[in-house]
């Protein structure tokens, strides 16, 4: 009973102190306002650039030209052992005539050119994706070892490119993301921790007359949950809309068709509740951690 | 009744600084007792061993029967909920009325409001301002401020009463006022008064036990003393 009642006074005070210090706590808000906002920012980028790696990267492909000497027999026995080396995800058979009727499709000129011929002069082939691009190179080893195998290629060099530089934009991003993190916690906390020096005098009452250590935490911890949670509030605001809005006007992609933008729907949500938990638990340990400060017992 | 009780009491801080040596004091319940000596003499670190804000390096303080200095970190809260403190600054919250000042010392301890107010009005009405209970501190005089420090410091009913200079920045006649209520609350209540100050008037006039520390150790413990006794050791 005694705790419940020293938690009601403990957010009753917290309310109470955030708006007696209003000056101190709207210098913790914005600090917490501006920092949640670059972080917002950087976790839309990371989200897109992550976003665009994973779509590209699953269109990269092996192409596997099957020998002229090739029966239908054969060809559903390479399909097999292909679809059983290790992250193979699919392998679609594409027959000679399919890729004609593309081609000609594609340039009449070309299906002009196939008319001359009395026989299909292209190869039956596979299209195989995989799950994970480092392996590419690997899996195209792999089958050209297989018999009955004309060629298999996967664009090689530019390839191998695009997938080294995704890879250190990902990291690189990752690694951004957690310091900024780290920066926003300790610019946040420092500002609390601004806030409640002020304060000692208060913390110092409460040790004398007795109070135990926990029940002079906790009107800071909510004060600092509080002031986080407020902080939150605009960079949330500017999330959502900022997004949407921006989605909107560059119709969803962004320099080229091939990298689109994620649906701002549910993904905004995701970064606004990212945000206000971020705001929330960096303002209480920050309080936590500035009144340890003043309790030396 | 040994109510507290030093034992070769030492105590050197991590400077290397010896700020007490081998005191061996017992106070009876009930007593008041001057703490004097210069600044710097160790009477601040002996009251502050009364409410574990300093701990001893050697010996024992035992306070109704608790060793202070092995009290773990995680009790020391309910020994001070058993001492009331008075400082020389007051330390008020500024934003708070003269009532809130004092309910807060309770609030802390999570009482329940209908348990808070008849305590807070007696501890203030005890120190005489009741017709000031809704001033904020910055309204009062310095007199009135120590006036709300006391009644926080006995708003709980402590056993034991620590008073730090409490005089130290009044004037003499505002002094005297202050000194009638702690007299009276040691004689009303039965609360003992450890009062370490400055003031030879004070001492003088009150007749009371005095205990004189220099440069850390006890050197006089004059029943009824005065200042002018230890002038002529």
């Amino acid at each position: 009973m005694k705790m419940f009642r020293i938690i009601g006074r403990s957010i009753r005070d917290a309310f109470k102190s955030v708006f007696r210090n209003f000056s101190l706590s709207m210098a913790s808000i914005l600090c917490a306002t501006i920092t949640l906002l670059v972080v917002s920012i950087s976790l839309i980028i990371a989200g897109n650039i992550e976003n665009a790696t994973k779509s590209l990267e699953s269109e990269l492909s092996i192409v596997v030209y099957l020998d002229k000497e090739a029966t239908e027999y054969d060809a559903t026995e390479l399909q097999r052992k292909i679809e059983s080396i290790k992250n193979v995800e699919k392998v679609e058979y594409k027959s000679k005539n399919d890729w004609k009727l593309e081609m000609s499709e594609y340039n009449p000129a070309i299906g002009n050119v196939f008319e001359n011929y009395e026989n299909n002069p292209l190869l039956d082939s596979f299209v195989v994706t995989v799950t994970d691009t480092k392996s590419l190179e690997t899996i195209t080893n792999e089958i050209r070892k297989l018999e009955l195998i004309d060629s298999a290629n996967y664009g090689e060099d530019t390839v191998n490119t695009i997938v080294s530089v995704f890879d250190v934009v990902e990291k690189t991003t990752i690694v951004v993301l957690i310091a900024l993190i780290f920066v926003t916690a300790f610019l946040i906390s420092n500002t609390i921790k601004l806030t409640i020096y002020s304060r000692r005098n208060e913390i110092e009452i409460m040790r004398l007359v007795g109070s135990s250590n926990i029940a002079i935490k906790l009107p800071f911890v909510f004060e600092g949950f509080i002031i986080g949670l407020l902080g939150s509030i605009i960079p949330i605001i500017i999330t959502i809309y900022g997004y949407i809005i921006a989605f909107e006007k560059l119709n969803g992609h962004i320099i080229t068709d091939i990298i689109r933008l994620i649906n701002p729907y549910n993904f905004v949500f995701y970064i606004s509740l990212i945000i206000a938990l971020l705001g929330a638990v960096i303002g209480m340990f920050g309080s936590l951690r500035a009144v340890r400060k003043y309790l030396k017992v | 009744m040994k109510f507290i009780e030093f034992k070769n009491v030492n105590k050197t801080y991590s400077t290397g600084v010896t700020a007490l040596a081998d005191i061996n004091v017992e106070i009876e319940k009930g007593e008041f007792v001057f703490v004097i000596g210069h600044t710097a003499s160790g009477k601040s670190t002996f009251i502050k061993m009364l409410y574990r804000e300093e701990k001893p390096t050697k010996g024992s303080v035992m306070v109704g029967g608790v060793n202070v200095a092995k009290l773990r970190n995680g009790r020391v809260f309910k020994l001070r909920r058993k001492i009331g403190v008075v400082f020389q600054d007051f330390k008020l919250l500024p934003k708070l009325t003269v009532y809130e000042n004092v309910a807060f010392a309770l609030e802390c301890l999570g009482l329940k409001a209908k348990d808070i107010k008849p305590k807070v009005m007696k501890a203030i009405e005890r120190v005489g301002l009741k017709e000031k209970a809704r001033s904020f501190p910055h309204q009062l005089s310095g007199g009135e401020q120590q006036r709300v420090c006391i009644a926080r410091a006995i708003v709980n009913e402590p056993r034991l009463l620590i008073c730090d200079e409490p005089t130290g920045n009044l004037d003499p006649e505002t002094s005297k006022d202050i000194m009638k209520v702690i007299s009276n609350i040691n004689k009303e209540l039965k609360t003992t008064v450890i009062m370490a100050t400055h003031d030879k008037e004070i001492v003088n006039r009150m007749k009371k036990r005095v205990l004189l520390i220099e440069h850390g150790v006890l050197t006089g413990d004059y029943l009824k003393g005065s200042y002018k006794s230890h002038e002529n050791v």
